[in-house]
């Protein structure tokens, strides 16, 4: 017996450390297909045009600053940017005033209709975006919505509405009911009871929808480019897809790769940051089965 | 004291259903509604013709193309990204790899990047000339394997796949990880015990213990390939070469947006809708377990 696992042994260790290597093989090949194109357009960016033209896995020779030059000037990078920021900002704001407040009453308080109200928001989970946004331009166009970042940011808001919601209502379920009895013994009322204990408590789930909404609403595109038509006012999306276009003609390339990575840059850096948030988040929100 | 409660809760649930009622439910009822109309413009009035757009759509062969690629695309999307994804999340969970935490870092990345900074970097990737894809096969001697990937009506589709799932499967990785870790770890020793391999404990625990979560995730790659191929297809293609890769919503919103043709479009619209929910509802049924 003995004898045999000591031969055994050394023999299963080296077929785990083959094993291990071919794991560790796939795993990196995996790892070179998502990140080599990223670097690749991170050199294109430093290249000039004919250099882009010629052997795409060639290094940069220089740097051309020259690309982000132009991506800030002639392509407005920038400007599109901002208008992504203040989208997202709104967004988020219409966002938390609909959604705290509503998960807090679904979730915690007893009432009529309380169950047909989360079944509502439920069946809006499976009707999403683009099915839908041919009536909704129609009903933005007769209600003067159109081509306003305002409005803009609320349709994003609802679209979210439904997520969050789920998601906020079984993080409040989550709170003892103690605090808010005791809260009410001490002569809060119901607004100050909701803000001043229980938003608080509720911090890490709206912090997690805070992240994952950050994400979405930076990201879309489709309704940006259906209800904005003035081009002061385009999110970073639509200015990429239409930089795309042009860029066809104009053959700027460099430009249009600057512009890429100028995009990519705040994107990987809250991704960085903020990476455990989010993988929980989907963990606590996401899939329950 | 009643009442006060009753008005903190219709003022905490107002913000909510206004939103809600205006921008989801109204346009909901709408596509229904008005798919019933012979609309062509925003000045016109729409013209009740009854199930005429629908019928319609059954004898427009661009639509019918658009719909047999979105179906190949459901069909073919879901199942390499959800494979892949299990045999990551497993490999990545049980075999204690030191530096899992980078691969799981990088694999989800893809999934919050932008769908226009994706599709964007992958036409550049099959772009013919510029492209590192063609380059790269020359280098190696396949010359004859280069393609101008997406002005092919042959493998523009496949090339578009192999985008969408590029940027899903690290998504599902994450998912199924958190459900791997909350499987007993004992059900592994004990196989391991039994002298079960790697790939058997895969086949006879993860997956059944996982089953639950894998019916979920197939329903909503399914949802993410009709809604994501959209804005794929839009900037990399436009639905070319002549509609090879058009998908049923680029189709419904170009029938909307370049043709004015309101109704036709709510139509496809209404049929989509159905049409995935039946899907959802097929795939759950058949992802059913026996007695459970």
């Amino acid at each position: 017996m003995a004898a045999e696992n000591t031969v055994n042994r050394p023999a299963k260790k080296a077929g785990s450390a083959v094993g291990k290597t071919l794991l560790r093989l796939l795993l990196l090949v995996q790892t070179a297909a998502v990140v080599y194109p990223l670097l690749w357009n991170v050199m294109a960016s430093f290249k000039t045009n004919a250099e882009i033209m010629d052997n795409p896995w060639k290094f940069p020779k220089g740097m051309e600053w020259i690309n982000y030059v132009h991506a800030f000037t002639t392509a407005r990078i920038g400007e599109y940017m901002l208008n992504s920021v203040l989208v997202v900002i709104l967004s988020m704001a219409i966002l938390l005033v609909a959604a705290v407040p509503s998960a807090y009453v679904l979730g915690r308080m007893r009432f009529r209709g309380r169950s047909f109200f989360t079944n509502f928001y439920m069946a809006g989970l499976f009707v999403g975006g683009v099915y839908v946004i041919v009536p909704l331009f129609i009903l933005m166009n007769s209600l003067h919505m159109l081509d306003n970042r305002f409005w803009l940011s609320a349709v994003y808001a609802t679209g979210s509405l439904p997520f969050s919601i789920f998601l906020l209502t079984s993080f409040m379920k989550s709170i003892p009911h103690d605090y808010e009895e005791a809260a009410m013994i001490d002569g809060c009322g119901y607004f100050s009871t909701m803000f001043r204990i229980i938003v608080p408590m509720a911090r890490p789930g709206i912090i997690t929808l805070i992240v994952f909404s950050f994400f979405d609403f930076w990201n879309e595109y489709v309704m940006a480019m259906t209800f904005i038509s003035s081009d002061a006012k385009k999110t970073i999306p639509v200015g990429l897809s239409n930089l795309m276009q042009i860029q066809q003609y104009a053959t700027d390339w460099g430009s249009l790769f600057a512009g890429l990575v100028i995009v990519l840059a705040p994107t990987i850096l809250v991704y960085v940051l903020l990476q455990k948030k989010l993988t929980e988040g989907m963990m606590l929100g996401g899939v329950k089965g | 004291m009643k009442t006060r409660k009753s008005i903190f809760i219709a003022t905490c649930l107002l913000p909510g259903l206004f939103l809600f009622l205006l921008f989801k439910v109204y346009p909901t009822l709408q596509i229904f509604q008005k798919s019933l109309y012979l609309w062509t413009g925003l000045s016109d009035k729409p013209k009740f013709i009854g199930l005429q757009n629908y019928t319609d759509m059954f004898q427009d062969d661009t639509f019918l193309l658009s719909l047999r690629n979105t179906g190949l695309l459901m069909l073919v999307v879901p199942v390499a990204t959800l494979l892949i994804a299990l045999v990551n999340a497993s490999i990545l969970t049980k075999s204690k790899l030191k530096e899992r935490n980078i691969y799981r870092t990088v694999f989800f990345f893809p999934s919050i990047l932008s769908f226009v900074v994706i599709a964007i970097l992958w036409s550049f990737i099959y772009h013919p000339t510029m492209g590192f894809l063609n380059a790269g096969l020359e280098a190696i001697g396949l010359d004859q394997w280069a393609l101008p990937w997406l002005g092919d009506q042959r493998v523009v589709l496949w090339a578009l796949a192999v985008t969408l799932i590029w940027q899903a499967a690290g998504y599902y990785m994450v998912i199924y990880m958190a459900g791997i870790d909350g499987i007993s770890p004992e059900l592994y020793e004990a196989a391991e015990l039994d002298g079960a391999t790697r790939i058997k404990q895969f086949i006879h625990i993860t997956i059944p213990m996982l089953w639950e979560i894998i019916r979920v995730t197939i329903i909503f790659s399914i949802n993410g390939v009709l809604s994501i191929s959209f804005v794929i297809v839009s900037v990399m293609t436009a639905g070319g070469p002549d509609h090879h890769s058009e998908v049923v919503m680029t189709y419904l919103y170009s029938q909307a947006f370049t043709n004015s043709n309101f109704g036709y479009a709510m139509a496809i619209g209404v049929f989509i809708f159905v049409i995935s929910m039946v899907l959802a509802l097929i795939s759950n049924r058949l992802t059913e377990r026996g007695t459970d």
